[in-house]
């Protein structure tokens, strides 16, 4: 799949924006005044500059608000009415945190919630594709929720917590990469099963439908990055979970932390672009491509 | 809505002959004219005379070689267009809703006034016959002419799908596919009609009715073999010496 900026910023930034939601909201001594104000508008910040990214994807931006209404069948859909279903409650426990001093424990409980449930929303917008096997697994979600919630808990200063979420996420991640390298091949589609010509013998493209490229391969059949992909592997785990918790197992300070969500931010955004760049769409087959 | 209708009062559709189609692209061109003018935004092309040239199509030919055990490759000229699925994935994810199914007749069709160009349906379908027009913005697929096949000011023969209209090989077959007894399902049935990748399950009405089998080359003597035997099995003369000579060496 192309591995479009605006849906790798979408996907990375309002993952950590909600993971970090999350933590806040369910926080049973969460920051108040000032503070809040950072940790909130660092959060809804992340998460509401993701979204619109997502926008920049769309042909005719201008009709977004049309995404609200099919609810009852697209993923899309409810990502849509679960973001600002989050927003508007974690933005009314801010308000008040930020201004009376006041924790409301239910209105952060339930913004916690609608928080992870938007990146899950997130996550089944791929993982329903049973186009894209490599995305079509329950592990996806797993993957996108843990590395919400192991980012959320950095920025959110949870050190202990963070360490471990992101040696999970960070596992989850290895195993997703070697487990997604098998998936094609075990969805059973082929060019004999896209063609049905297998049955008559052994099936090549000879000659694709035009000279020129079109919007199916340059949207689908993205080959360009694979060729460093294993290179690219290793980076993304060493920014995204090795250097992180090196940082945080050092001495505490400031600058240690902030180099640690950096460099966290960093691999997820290598490894969200490795997520598309790597992920075969059963078109390519008819194109005599992977 | 993008919920997919329960039933359709009928399931209009192709049947493509692959052993007829000659890979003229015929009904890309004639798809593309009809399109580009009728339904909806026209379909674009980008640098059409440049030295990148693509734009968007509802209908594209492939070409395959296959490549049997023993004898001769052959060559099979595979159209590909949207195949108007029972189950189509690309309908359901849609989050506007102006990807639809119509229920009287089973076609699909994108309401382009709703269309946002999330470009998530043509994700989700696995034939490749949605493409997003680069110049408006909106996601195009072949909407089976459904301004030809009721359109009655045409004449009656021209209420076909253009690329059927056009085909002069006669690869190409409209009809009701879930009447048993239409002239579309008797030819299915009759000629063992296949889905492609039935394994992604979304049932696609248009049928591909597979290649005859090709003659042999093994056991088959013409009458006038027995006057067509070889004319030199042994070299003779110069190169018949050197032959033997080399042997030898």
């Amino acid at each position: 799949m192309h591995p479009a900026a605006s849906i790798i910023a979408f996907t990375s930034l309002s993952g950590l924006g909600f993971g970090l939601l999350f933590w806040l909201g369910i926080d049973a001594t969460p920051p108040t005044g000032w503070t809040a104000f950072v940790f909130f508008a660092i959060g809804i910040g992340l998460a509401g500059a993701g979204l619109i990214s997502s926008t920049f994807h769309l042909g005719r931006p201008e009709r977004a608000l049309k995404a609200f209404t099919q609810w009852q069948t697209s993923w899309l859909s409810r990502e849509a009415w679960c973001a600002v279903a989050a927003f508007a409650v974690m933005g009314l426990y801010a308000l008040l945190l930020i201004f009376s001093e006041v924790r409301v424990a239910v209105l952060g409980w339930l913004g916690a919630w609608l928080s992870v449930v938007t990146v899950y929303t997130t996550s089944m917008i791929y993982a329903q594709l049973k186009t894209v096997p490599r995305w079509h697994h329950w592990s996806t979600s797993a993957l996108f929720l843990t590395l919400s919630l192991a980012g959320g808990a950095l920025l959110s200063g949870r050190v202990s917590i963070a360490m471990v979420l992101l040696l999970i996420a960070g596992g989850l991640q290895m195993w997703w990469w070697r487990d997604g390298d098998k998936r094609l091949a075990a969805s059973g589609t082929d060019l004999a099963s896209a063609t049905g010509l297998g049955g008559i013998g052994a099936v090549r493209s000879f000659e694709p439908p035009h000279t020129g490229s079109n919007y199916l391969l340059r949207e689908m059949v993205h080959v360009v990055g694979r060729k460093h992909a294993q290179k690219l592997r290793l980076i993304a785990l060493a920014l995204m979970m090795a250097l992180p918790v090196v940082l945080l197992l050092l001495p505490f300070h400031h600058i240690l932390a902030l180099a640690a969500v950096l460099s966290h931010v960093a691999g997820v955004f290598v490894a969200r672009w490795l997520f598309f760049a790597e992920a075969e769409h059963v078109v390519g087959l008819y194109y005599g491509k992977r | 809505m993008t919920q997919l209708p329960a039933s359709t009062d009928r399931q209009l559709g192709l049947v493509i002959d692959l052993d007829t189609c000659v890979g003229c692209h015929a009904c890309v061109t004639s798809c593309k004219g009809w399109n580009t003018e009728n339904y909806g935004a026209p379909l674009s092309d980008q640098e059409p005379y440049g030295g990148d040239p693509s734009g968007t199509f509802l209908n594209r030919i492939h070409s395959y070689e296959v490549q049997p055990e023993t004898g001769p490759a052959q060559l099979i000229h595979f159209p590909k267009s949207c195949l108007h699925c029972e189950d189509a994935p690309c309908v359901p994810v849609c989050p506007t809703g102006a990807s639809y199914k119509r229920s009287e007749d089973g076609i699909v069709l994108v309401n382009e006034s709703d269309c946002i160009g999330c470009g998530l349906c043509a994700w989700a379908c696995p034939y490749g016959a949605r493409e997003l027009d680069q110049a408006e913005g909106v996601m195009k697929k072949c909407t089976l002419c459904v301004d030809r096949i009721y359109n009655e000011n045409l004449p009656e023969e021209d209420r076909v799908p253009a690329c059927v209209r056009t085909c002069p090989a006669g690869a190409r077959h409209f009809g009701d596919l879930s009447d048993p007894e239409s002239a579309v399902s008797q030819l299915v049935a009759e000629r063992g009609g296949m889905d492609l990748m039935p394994e992604q399950g979304a049932r696609p009405a248009n049928k591909y009715l597979p290649p005859r089998p090709k003659d042999s080359w093994e056991g088959e003597t013409d009458v006038l073999a027995p006057f067509l035997t070889p004319v030199a099995e042994e070299p003779k003369g110069f190169l018949g010496w050197l032959d033997r000579a080399l042997e030898k060496i």
